[in-house]
């Protein structure tokens, strides 16, 4: 399969991306790991007449945590992510979602950035940036500004971004509680889109009262959701199985997939409240300081 | 139409430089420019791995890459494991624990396979499973690969050499 032809520029910085970006509107789309652009212009899902390749522009691709802050910069592979020490350690969420991101070749060249402007419904990046209530630094010829990731999407495929605006880097805060976090995939086979997936962040008092919680979804529905009613039931709650059973229901609830070859619309949501309960028990026995792990296949 | 590139890459420590059009894939590339029949076209969708390749020291699938995108870069390929007329101790396992019937993904597996042993040189069971998880086998059942690329972690191992 071949996509259309097209112009080929190399961009040596995010200004002079940001000036073709706006010269040639949407004509033109921005490269970055080619890993979700590339399968859909062969698809010819895509057409662009201009490609601006800003996979070469030196210094987007660090990984830094600095007072409990953790920055990504958006050229920054998900293989980078995932073998990054810091991450493993404190951001258990962020591991585990990373971890069952498409395989490893595309892990390999697929950035974090690209992921979250792509907006790809069954994108993993999304509902880990609203889980753990994550912005975006975005730059455009008009200047910087922060998007929260909680309003970031608009649609499938479709972002607030402007046509000549790129984001630079995402900066999730210091939890309250680290490593209470856990992030699952349900996939019918290793390396495909999701059939629904579940990321949890926790804050937990000692006697498992949940003081904070944020839940988020991705596959779910045509952006990534934030499992807002979830979120705000469980604050303040003591996580027996009476609380668990009523938030796993609203999670289900949160949730709007479409039914498709992965599933019915009933299937996808009983399935997103039972991986929610599997991610919370993780994120719970996290909080304690258990090792625990997130399964590959579930 | 779009104007040709001029690109310089060095595939196995040799160095190609051809004129290609910014949509050419570089499966293609390899296959019909450099001449490496070696990385096999299979899915052309970034399922199957049988066109895996290495670009400066990273397992790549080769059709879901633009040549223009590897300019300047570093490639291995299958054609790149066997020096001197010696096999590769991936390529030696193979042959032994029979990691192969048809062929057709065996070159794309032998270099995730060289990705993931490039990094982890002495991977579980679980992380050589993940570690191939990106490529389709249609005949073996990939218990025979799995055991192929342990095979080769302990010859790498013993000969201390990640080459």
């Amino acid at each position: 399969m071949y996509p259309r032809s097209f112009e080929y520029t190399v961009a040596k910085s995010v200004d002079e991306a940001c000036a073709l970006l706006a010269q040639h509107g949407d004509n033109a789309r921005v490269l970055a790991g080619g890993q979700s652009l590339i399968p859909l212009m062969k698809l010819r899902l895509a057409s662009p007449n201009y490609i601006i390749d800003i996979g070469n522009i030196a210094g987007l691709d660090g990984i830094t945590e600095h007072g409990g802050e953790l920055r990504i910069g958006a050229l920054a592979t998900h293989s980078a992510v995932l073998d990054h020490q810091t991450v493993r350690q404190r951001w258990p969420l962020i591991a585990d979602a990373v971890g069952v991101i498409a395989d490893p070749q595309v892990r390999n060249w697929g950035t974090v950035g690209g992921a979250l402007a792509e907006a790809d419904p069954a994108g993993d990046w999304g509902a880990v940036a609203m889980a753990l209530n994550a912005r975006v630094r975005c730059l455009s010829p008009r200047g910087e500004r922060f998007i929260d990731a909680e309003s970031l999407f608009v649609d499938a495929y479709t972002t607030k971004l402007a046509g000549d605006e790129l984001i630079v880097e995402v900066i999730f805060p210091a939890p309250r509680q680290a490593r209470a976090g856990a992030y699952l995939k349900l996939e019918r086979r290793a390396g495909d889109f999701a059939v629904i997936s579940v990321g949890v962040q926790l804050a937990l008092s000692e006697r498992d009262v949940c003081e904070d919680a944020r839940i988020a979804l991705a596959a779910a529905g045509l952006t990534p959701i934030l499992a807002r009613r979830a979120n705000e039931f469980l604050t303040g709650m003591q996580l027996n199985a009476t609380a668990i059973d009523e938030a796993a229901q609203l999670v289900a609830a949160s949730s709007e997939p479409l039914a498709d070859i992965r599933g019915s619309e009933p299937y996808k949501r009983s399935a997103a409240a039972e991986l929610f309960r599997d991610a919370l028990d993780l994120a719970r026995k996290r909080s304690h300081g258990e090792e625990a792990l997130a399964g590959h296949v579930r | 139409m779009s104007d040709k590139k001029r690109i310089k890459v060095t595939i196995n420590g040799k160095e190609y430089e051809h004129d290609v059009v910014p949509r050419l894939l570089l499966v293609d590339y390899l296959r019909d420019y450099a001449g490496l029949l070696g990385t096999h076209y299979g899915c052309d969708t970034t399922s199957c791995g049988a066109c895996t390749v290495i670009i400066d020291g990273r397992s790549a699938k080769s059709c879901t890459r633009f040549t223009v995108q590897v300019d300047g870069r570093e490639l291995l390929t299958v054609e790149g494991l066997a020096r001197d007329g010696e096999l590769h101790a991936l390529q030696q396992a193979f042959r032994e624990e029979h990691a192969l019937q048809c062929g057709f993904c065996t070159s794309g597996m032998l270099m995730s396979a060289y990705d993931l042993l490039s990094k982890n040189r002495q991977p579980s069971e679980a992380e050589i499973k993940r570690g191939i998880a990106g490529n389709l086998c249609r005949c073996t059942g990939y218990l025979s690969i799995v055991a192929a690329v342990r095979n080769a972690a302990q010859k790498m191992q013993s000969k201390d050499s990640p080459s």
